[in-house]
């Protein structure tokens, strides 16, 4: 039995570019606008899966993605770097999930790869910056967890000792396996891409995709089934309907507003000397400092 | 209907965190608008005299658990104890700083329970809602307001079925006031045994590096805050020269943060600090949604910046044209042969 190593990577749209035509007239987001990208810390979870490897024999790393059908372009990434195969979880009956469903439909993706020994996740996906989804998918699992991982100090096949980084410093903790770990933005960037896994992986599909493709690879998968990208939908993972989607969801968006600057009258100084000091001058006369 | 509960965060120093703090004081206010109490639970170890840090922002009830092993924090324990108290007192909602432990600690209550959560929300009010599809009326919610998609958007959260409406909020962002009621409180010992077994301790600390609290942004009455536009860590000294003379404290934009220009306790905005300071001198920054998150709430601003059009002008009193470098050391020349 293979040492498994679990990596939830989520893609999402790159919110620290927005640019003005990311936001539509009516204050709505326009997703179409903003490139889909791999949630930058769940890079950072793939290498600590990586270095992981690195020290244990017989390990393999399996990346889990809940999303629509393009999100097998990260998983596709995550091979180019050392992931060995990788799982979609999709189905429209996924859409409008919380935290709290997509914890629970991620559960159920990752019980049917058990046994396994670790789960890693990025710390938080930069659309929602909740954090959440780790801590919660654990839960539900009822395995301990190791937020904020930083780095990898050991490992073997019964526990694990890893550095995390709190606000104001750092902690070592040791747990047994299995446990999940979230993975903090200050830890190791993840590895390029690998030539020869390019070379190995390009042609890795989803089924979905494949028939989406003008050309055949349905016989080059049968003697290279690692090009296989699994997809599972609602049935595969056994969910119950009712506990994913919006009415699987507890928190509701009541309302969305666009964020609008409000406007002052401001005074304008140039950098001049005179003109600062007439301004240090009226400062200080009112008090404000001094 | 029953109460607001406030996680206490223990610091370093075995005192209630400054962010628990804030929440008891914002956590009073949303049950006195209820007409509900107030709860607070502290646990960790040598809690004797926690009463005290949590009594001015007058908690009705407090629940403590104090045991060697609960002190420093880790994850299972604590949860465990949350757990079993809110199935005993089934509050109605439930608030916790959004530190490195109550983002670890609220999640893993949250899915347990199987209720919602809203993390980092900038403000809590209560409001009524109504759901057009089954025209039902839910009185009364936790409206868990917070920027989403990058801070590009204001979303306002509900959670009209379960309990607790669970939120973590920033340091910071809420204010921290006394509670001019003096009540003596009803204090709940927690026979803590019946609240954790042994197995929850299976994540063990090997080692821990924690400093105090050096910098402290949030309470200045002037910041003199720089972006990127500062340009190195070398003109930041001028930043800290102007600080010095005019008794203030230096902030940061993310970007100057990640330039290494200046130590991240400086940052401020929606993933920094929120300061409210009589003056905000901004130098070289933008004015991103993100940082005006933490600040748009000073008294009174200044924009140095050699963009007229940078959006934090927008909401400056006064904007100055210029580079950092040569409008700083005038500032604080005029400033040394002025003041007596
Ligand atoms: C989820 C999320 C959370 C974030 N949280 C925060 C946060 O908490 N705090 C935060 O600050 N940012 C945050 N950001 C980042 C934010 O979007 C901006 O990127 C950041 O605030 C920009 O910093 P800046 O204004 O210093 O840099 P820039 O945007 O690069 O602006 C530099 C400014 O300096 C001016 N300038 C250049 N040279 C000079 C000179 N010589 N003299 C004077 N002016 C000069 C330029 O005209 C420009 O206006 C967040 C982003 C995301 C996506
Ligand atoms: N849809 C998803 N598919 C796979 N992993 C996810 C998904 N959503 C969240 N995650 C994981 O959970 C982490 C925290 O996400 P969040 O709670 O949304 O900030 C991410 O960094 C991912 O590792």
């Amino acid at each position: 039995m293979p040492f498994r190593i679990i990596v939830l990577a989520k893609q999402v749209p790159d919110t620290r570019n927005v640019g003005k035509d990311a936001m539509k007239a009516d204050g709505t987001v326009n997703r179409a606008a903003l490139p889909a990208i791999f949630n930058p810390e769940d890079l950072h979870a793939l290498e600590l899966a990586l270095r992981i490897k690195d020290q244990i024999n017989d390990a393999e790393i399996v990346v889990v993605s809940m999303g629509p059908g393009r999100a097998a372009e990260i998983i596709r990434e995550a091979m180019y770097r050392g992931a060995d195969r990788g799982v979609l979880v999709t189905d429209r009956k996924f859409a409008g999930s919380d935290t709290l469903a997509t914890s629970y439909a991620l559960s159920l993706a990752v019980k049917k790869l058990a046994p396994f020994n670790v789960l890693i996740a990025g710390r938080q996906a930069i659309d929602g910056d909740t954090a959440q989804v780790g801590p919660q998918t654990a839960e539900k699992l009822h395995i301990p967890q190791i937020t904020y991982a930083e780095e990898l100090v050991d490992v073997n096949s019964k526990q694990i000792t890893i550095k995390r980084r709190l606000e104001r410093g750092i902690e070592v903790v040791r747990s047994p396996l299995p446990v999940a770990i979230t993975v903090h933005s200050s830890a190791p960037v993840c590895r390029p891409r690998n030539a020869i896994l390019v070379m190995k992986f390009k042609h890795a599909r989803t089924t979905t995709e494949l028939q989406e493709e003008t050309k055949d690879y349905t016989e080059l998968r049968l003697y290279r089934p690692y090009l296989n990208i699994e997809e599972w939908s609602v049935e595969d993972i056994q969910a119950e309907t009712e506990k994913l989607g919006l009415s699987g969801s507890p928190t509701k968006v009541k309302k969305i507003e666009n964020v609008v600057l409000q406007r002052k009258e401001s005074k304008a100084f140039t950098a001049d000397d005179k003109d600062i000091d007439l301004l240090m001058q009226e400062l200080m006369a009112s008090h404000v400092i001094g | 209907m029953n109460n607001v509960i406030v996680y206490c965060e223990i610091t370093e120093e075995g005192h209630v965190a400054e962010v628990s703090q804030e929440l008891l004081s914002k956590g009073r206010k949303l049950a006195s608008d209820l007409g509900i109490k107030l709860e607070a639970i502290a646990i960790g170890n040598k809690l004797d005299n926690i009463e005290k840090d949590i009594l001015p922002y007058g908690a009705d009830v407090i629940h403590i658990a104090d045991d060697k092993r609960l002190f420093p924090y880790t994850t299972l324990p604590h949860a465990a104890i949350l757990l079993k108290l809110f199935e005993e007192i089934k509050p109605e909602i439930a608030l916790f700083g959004a530190t490195s432990i109550g983002r670890d600690l609220a999640p893993r209550v949250a899915s347990a329970m199987r209720c919602g959560l809203t993390a980092d929300c900038t403000s809590l009010e209560i409001g009524d809602h109504t759901e057009a599809k089954t025209n039902t009326t839910y009185k009364n919610l936790l409206y868990q307001i917070r920027p989403a998609f990058g801070g590009n958007i204001i979303a306002t959260i509900i959670n009209p079925d379960t309990r607790p409406q669970m939120a973590t909020v920033r340091e910071g962002v809420m204010k921290k006031e006394f509670w001019p009621a003096v009540a003596k409180p009803e204090v709940n010992k927690l026979d803590v045994a019946k609240y954790v077994n042994d197995e929850q301790f299976v994540v063990r600390i090997i080692e821990r590096h924690i400093e105090s609290q050096k910098i402290n942004i949030k309470n200045a009455q002037v910041i003199v805050a720089g972006g990127y536009g500062v340009g190195s860590k070398e003109n930041f000294d001028l930043l800290f020269d102007l600080a010095d003379v005019l008794g203030a404290q230096v902030g940061a934009s993310r970007a100057a943060v990640d330039a290494g220009y200046v130590e991240h306790e400086r940052q401020i905005g929606q993933t920094g600090v929120t300061v409210r300071p009589k003056l905000y001198i901004a130098c070289g920054i933008s004015g991103a949604v993100q940082h005006r998150a933490g600040m748009d709430q000073a008294s009174m601003i200044i924009s140095v910046n050699t963009d007229p059009n940078a959006p934090i002008n927008q909401i400056a009193d006064y904007t100055i044209l210029g580079q950092v470098h040569e409008v700083v050391p005038r500032m604080i020349k005029y400033y040394r042969q002025n003041s007596k």
